[in-house]
């Protein structure tokens, strides 16, 4: 089975991210980068289905240099190879999806998987566009997968509010990863040394001669506000009580 | 010169640094009390690779250069250091022999099941009466056709009571002292080994270490590790090569120290401002850092010239030598800058204190060390004449 995973880098959750100046985009200097968690999730569910069932996985990568760095990683924990379609623009969801479903379209597949949404923007679109683009079947924020290869299968369990949807449904498909989905391994350090090895193909994204035409530009980006001081009661409960409640009514204004 | 390490070796020291974070360290606590090999946390250290760190990748080892071992050992030293230990004498001392004199067969056999981490080494010099001077030692090997008889005792041996290779020396030809002492590959389970009592220390809490005696133990022939008579060479060859490592592990230990000293006095208050304000605890912490700096670009110089074959029994000596006494120096103020709290077994500033005491002892203590630069530094001077 050949399994395709669309890999995002994304800045490290636990980086404090600042906004740049012209409030179009953050500052990437000082960044640490990683694997969009999510789809560390599809990586490691690709190295099972191949490791149960024989095949190959190829990470599809999109970005600057930077990202070469998540792609090591990727092929550390056991990929077989990658592409990467290497660009410095900003990318909005609906390119991207063009952009990797054409990749994905030419290396040819039985599967594509990918995180449900990537932490950074959290738009959630590229993995439904990549199916839409590729006329394909999708399951979305996947809990649970199990392949039929004989029946040419999937059966996937899904995350809705309160509840868990079974689905099946035929592949080749897109299907993206929630957390749950299984645990993603450490890269061993021998795999590390293999990864060094394998072959990283690199086209760029002009190449493609795609109309990639932003559909969504970003106007301006700034932070949450500051949060206020908080006004801390003190005094007997009779009065601090009083006193809350004409803060909410007056101050507040939530009375 | 370009000190920059490759991505690879970042990525590997990253991985190394989660490993730590998540599998070694919420342990260390439990292993400092304990006193008990931590063997679950040896088995993921297994699986990610940590023992083949020497070894050629054609043995199924990661084979890496001089400087990227430094760069995992400064990474390992960042937490308990018995486990530091049992990991770091694998791969230097314990293995590097085979590594570096091993006849091809002896690789095939032994080098695989030693990167897997399946067969621990251990490597066995000293005895009772042959310490710093180890050419004055007495375990004897007699040749009886297509083995040896090995009759004797060796102490302090790192790993001992779980290793299942050991580089033993002993003596094959007493009338030619050091040129009279061979070096071999001994497996556990030759008949006559035995292992003693694990001694208590003060120290290196979870690795074990204990005498093993050779009672008319037989080795093939075959295992003879490199040229009979070679034997002393070979163990301060081996002993040059683990020094850079084991400054390395000191290095990480010490910038721990640093780290946790600074955290500690930026936090704790007393005559109502961090304790950091005191001038005299910032030169404590600046004299730190400057010992640290120094000892890290020492480490990963002497670390490249190795690895460009340069000549290093000079460097390394005063590498293992500096290494062991800033880790020993930034021990001592890292109590201090803690007070109370740094005497206190709770918390592990008290375990690194005592766990820096033994770099300066063994693998050639600082006085031996001091003697091989002197001998190094006259030699170079006549010569340059
Ligand atoms: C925890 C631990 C683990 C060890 N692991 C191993 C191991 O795995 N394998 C192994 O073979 N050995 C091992 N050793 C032994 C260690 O290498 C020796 O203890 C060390 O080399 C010193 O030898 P010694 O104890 O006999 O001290 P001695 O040689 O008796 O030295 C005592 C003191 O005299 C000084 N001294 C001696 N000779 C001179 C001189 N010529 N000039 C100046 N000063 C001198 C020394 O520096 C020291 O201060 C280990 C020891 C310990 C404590």
């Amino acid at each position: 089975m050949k399994i395709l995973v669309t890999v995002k880098q994304v800045p490290d959750t636990a980086t404090k991210i600042q906004i740049r100046a012209d409030g179009q985009g953050i500052q990437e200097d000082g960044i640490k980068w990683v694997i969009n968690p999510y789809d560390e999730f599809a990586i490691e569910e690709a190295l099972r289905i191949k490791e149960k069932q024989g095949g190959e996985v190829v990470i599809v990568a999109l970005g600057p240099s930077r990202v070469e760095e998540a792609v090591r990683q990727s092929l550390a924990m056991g990929a077989d190879r990658a592409v990467v379609i290497s660009t410095d623009a900003a990318v909005d969801p609906a390119a991207a999806a063009t952009a990797l479903a054409a990749v994905c379209g030419e290396e040819g597949f039985d599967l594509i998987l990918t995180g449900k949404q990537a932490v950074d923007d959290d738009s959630a679109q590229v993995g439904p566009m990549i199916a839409a683009n590729l006329g394909l079947p999708q399951v979305t924020v996947v809990l649970k997968l199990e392949v039929d290869e004989a029946g040419h299968r999937l059966r996937a369990e899904r995350e809705l509010e309160g509840a868990t949807e079974i689905v099946e449904l035929p592949y080749p498909a897109v299907v993206t990863a929630q957390r749950g989905l299984n645990e993603p391994r450490y890269p061993t350090l021998p795999n590390i040394m293999k990864a060094k090895k394998k072959e990283v193909r690199r086209v760029s994204m002009d190449s493609l001669s795609l109309a990639l035409d932003p559909r969504v530009t970003v106007n301006r980006l700034f932070a949450p506000p500051e949060r206020p001081e908080p006004t801390i009661l003190s005094g007997e409960p009779e009065e601090t009580a009083k006193e809350l409640v004409r803060l909410l009514h007056s101050e507040a204004k939530v009375l | 010169m370009d000190f920059t390490l490759s991505p690879d070796i970042l990525q590997m020291r990253e991985t190394v640094q989660t490993f730590i974070r998540e599998q070694v360290e919420p342990h260390a606590t439990e292993i400092e009390e304990q006193d008990e090999v931590p063997f679950a946390i040896l088995e993921k250290s297994r699986q990610l690779g940590l023992f083949g760190l020497s070894i050629p990748e054609q043995y199924g080892g990661l084979g890496l250069s001089m400087v990227d071992k430094c760069a995992v050992f400064e990474e390992l030293g960042k937490t308990i250091n018995g486990y530091t230990t049992i990991i770091g004498a694998h791969n230097g001392i314990g293995s590097v022999g085979l590594v570096e004199f091993g006849t091809p067969e002896q690789k095939l056999r032994y080098l695989p099941k030693m990167a897997a981490g399946e067969w621990m080494g251990a490597f066995a010099l000293t005895e009772p009466e042959a310490g710093s001077n180890a050419a004055a030692m007495t375990t004897r090997a007699v040749r009886h056709g297509s083995r040896y008889i090995l009759d004797g005792q060796k102490i302090y041996i790192t790993n001992a009571p779980y290793a299942h290779v050991f580089t033993v020396m002993a003596v094959t030809d007493p009338s030619r002292g050091p040129k009279g002492i061979t070096s071999f590959i001994v497996e556990r389970d030759f008949p006559g080994l035995r292992v003693g009592r694990i001694e208590k220390k003060m120290g290196l809490h979870g690795s074990h270490t204990a005498p093993i005696y050779f009672e008319a133990m037989e080795v093939p022939a075959n295992n003879v590790l490199g040229q009979e008579g070679q034997g002393y060479v070979n163990a301060l060859k081996i002993l040059a090569n683990g020094r850079a490592g084991l400054a390395a592990r000191s290095l990480g230990s010490s910038q721990y120290l640093l780290d946790k000293s600074l955290e500690y006095s930026l936090q704790r208050q007393q005559f109502g401002r961090p304790i950091f304000e005191q001038q005299i605890l910032q030169h404590y912490l600046a004299d730190m850092a400057t010992d640290i700096e120094t000892l890290r670009w020492m480490t990963y110089r002497v670390a490249w010239m190795a690895d460009q074959g340069m000549p290093v029994i000079k460097e390394a000596a005063m590498l293992k030598l500096y290494g062991s006494e800033v880790y020993n120096r930034v021990a001592d103020k890292a109590v201090q800058i803690h007070g109370g709290m740094g005497y206190i077994a709770d918390y592990p500033i008290e375990r690194f204190y005592r766990d820096a005491r033994i770099t300066r002892i063994y693998e050639g203590t600082s006085e031996i060390q001091k003697n091989i630069i002197a001998a190094q530094i006259k030699k170079d001077f006549l010569k340059s004449r």
